[in-house]
């Protein structure tokens, strides 16, 4: 299982996205349908908000099933996130925006959604630069706090979609729902730890000794 | 005809039977687009007769009947724009009856058959602007809606004309969960639902409405966003108030009563400035939205003095 693991992974993430190529082409008769360029825009987004996180998952299971092999799985799923989501954008600049520099800043500008989605994506290049071996050896510590912006990054990815639906919020409410429950696992560990760690303080700086002490 | 008893019809009298065939196939798709006797699923799209109608066309081209039939917004089939089409196939057009009501002197429940009786169809190739910044070009068959409202005598207190979508649940279901409040409602100033433009279509490409594309009558309000636009309509009502609107209800904010297409007034979310025409392949840009949808020499004189950026 742990040797398929990988290139199993990599197969999956890269399914929707052979997917649209083939419907692109026109293969077999597939088409990506009336409205091309808004079928793309729309389903290189959801990959990119589902793959994002599914790249948070990959901690608490890890930790839950205690199997630490899993955390060797997160880059590869967040660098598909991220390539769903660079395609995401640059479709919207080509094939929906025509590379017309002026509609393209005024939108960034003006419309709050494109405003977050831009920032979510902006927030990632970094972790997706520094994600090989050796910069994580190069940032040491520091690497492990530079990552945790894909927290607010998932946070703008789904304000970035449930600001655009016109109506039907379901789908952007389970997304919604899924990084909420992720982000309490974390927030709860981290407070489990802290909670640990000034236990273990509190013992070794014994009050009542060191007011012994004193006596 | 004279015909004595005993002798059978000349072979001249006799109906070729290509002929023949092609007079049952028009009545029984008469039959089941207006009088409901043959189930809709057996004949999903039957021949319309009807008349050109070039003065209130365009001549830009059509989009393909798979576009119109397979992309679009019908929100009691779902949310995605081929829901309407993959999730229709178990609504019932036929029988289809429409209530009259309010400040008329003619009211009361009328069949679509007695709806549609004295109309001759015409085709009315329109733009179609979708508030959702995408575009269409669709050859509408339908009848003026003003020909039909005089029918009931709207007296001086109406003001208004107030429509209901049908409200069945098992056959649509994206009206199990409340995406909007159903049944859908929309209206219109009673001027605008008696300019000559103002349509209620049964047809699309020569042939009755397809379910998705809200079958069996529907309005079709070219100047307007689609979503006015109401489809499989049950209920005309004329009313001295404003009517409420669904998207209006949803979204205040965002969805006038209006709802006229105006590249100046923008969504709040999305600029309208301009639009994708759907149809026109992967690699052509957006192209300008004109104001009211390229009918502003018609309608622009119905809001004369009105602040549209206020009533949007």
């Amino acid at each position: 299982m742990r040797r398929y693991a990988k290139p199993l992974l990599f197969a999956l993430c890269a399914l929707p996205l052979a997917w649209l190529l083939l419907r692109a082409l026109g293969f077999a008769g597939l088409s990506l349908g009336a409205n091309p360029t808004d079928e793309l825009q729309d389903r290189l987004g959801d990959w990119g908000l589902r793959l994002l996180l599914g790249t948070l998952c990959i901690t608490p299971l890890a930790v839950t099933l205690r199997k630490t092999w899993l955390v060797g799985l997160r880059r590869m799923l967040g660098l598909f996130a991220f390539t769903y989501l660079v395609l995401h954008f640059a479709n919207w600049l080509v094939l929906d925006q025509w590379l017309d520099g002026r509609a393209i800043v005024k939108d960034i500008a003006k419309r709050p959604y494109i405003t977050v989605g831009l920032a979510s994506l902006l927030l990632l290049v970094p972790l997706a630069f520094t994600s090989t071996a050796g910069w994580m050896r190069r940032l040491g510590k520091r690497w492990q706090v530079l990552h945790r912006l894909v927290y607010p990054a998932a946070v703008l990815g789904c304000i970035h979609f449930w600001w655009q639906v016109k109506a039907d919020w379901r789908e952007p409410l389970l997304y919604a729902t899924a990084l909420a429950l992720l982000l309490g696992w974390r927030a709860r560990r981290t407070c489990q730890r802290r909670r640990a760690a000034l236990a273990a303080a509190a013992s070794a700086l014994d009050p009542l000794k060191a007011m012994g002490r004193g006596a | 005809m004279i015909r004595s008893p005993d002798r059978g019809p000349l072979t001249s009298e006799i109906t070729p039977r290509e002929i023949y065939l092609d007079r049952r196939r028009l009545m029984a798709g008469l039959a089941a687009s207006l009088v409901g006797l043959v189930d809709a699923a057996e004949l999903p799209a039957a021949r319309l007769q009807f008349a050109g109608n070039p003065r209130f066309s365009t001549k830009e081209a059509p989009n393909s009947y798979e576009d119109i039939r397979s992309y679009n917004n019908f929100y009691e089939f779902g949310t995605g724009k081929e829901d309407p089409s993959e999730r229709s196939g178990r609504f019932k057009p036929t029988p289809w009856k429409v209530a009259v009501a309010g400040e008329a002197e003619v009211t009361g429940t009328f069949t679509l058959e007695d709806i549609l009786k004295p109309h001759a169809l015409e085709e009315r190739i329109y733009r179609l602007r979708c508030v959702e910044a995408w575009s269409m070009v669709i050859p509408w068959v339908g009848f003026p809606l003003g020909d039909l409202l005089k029918r009931f005598r709207p007296n001086s207190r109406a003001k208004y004309v107030a429509f209901k979508t049908v409200l069945r649940p098992d056959e649509m279901p994206g009206q199990r969960f409340p995406v909007l409040e159903w049944p859908y409602v929309e209206g219109l100033r009673i001027d605008e639902a008696m300019h000559p433009l103002t349509i209620l279509a049964v047809g699309l490409y020569g042939q009755t409405l397809p379910n998705q594309n809200g079958a069996p009558l529907r309005l079709v309000v070219p100047w307007k966003y689609g979503f006015k636009s109401i489809k499989s309509i049950v209920e005309i009502r004329f009313t001295e108030r404003q009517p409420p609107t669904s998207w209006n209800i949803s979204a205040p904010q965002e969805y006038g009563f209006y709802a006229n297409v105006n590249p100046g007034v923008d969504h709040p979310r999305w600029s309208q400035a301009s639009e994708r025409r759907i149809g026109s392949g992967i690699f052509a840009p957006r192209r300008p939205t004109l104001m009211f949808n390229g009918y502003a020499e018609q309608v622009a004189s119905l809001y004369t003095g009105m602040d549209l950026s206020k009533y949007y």
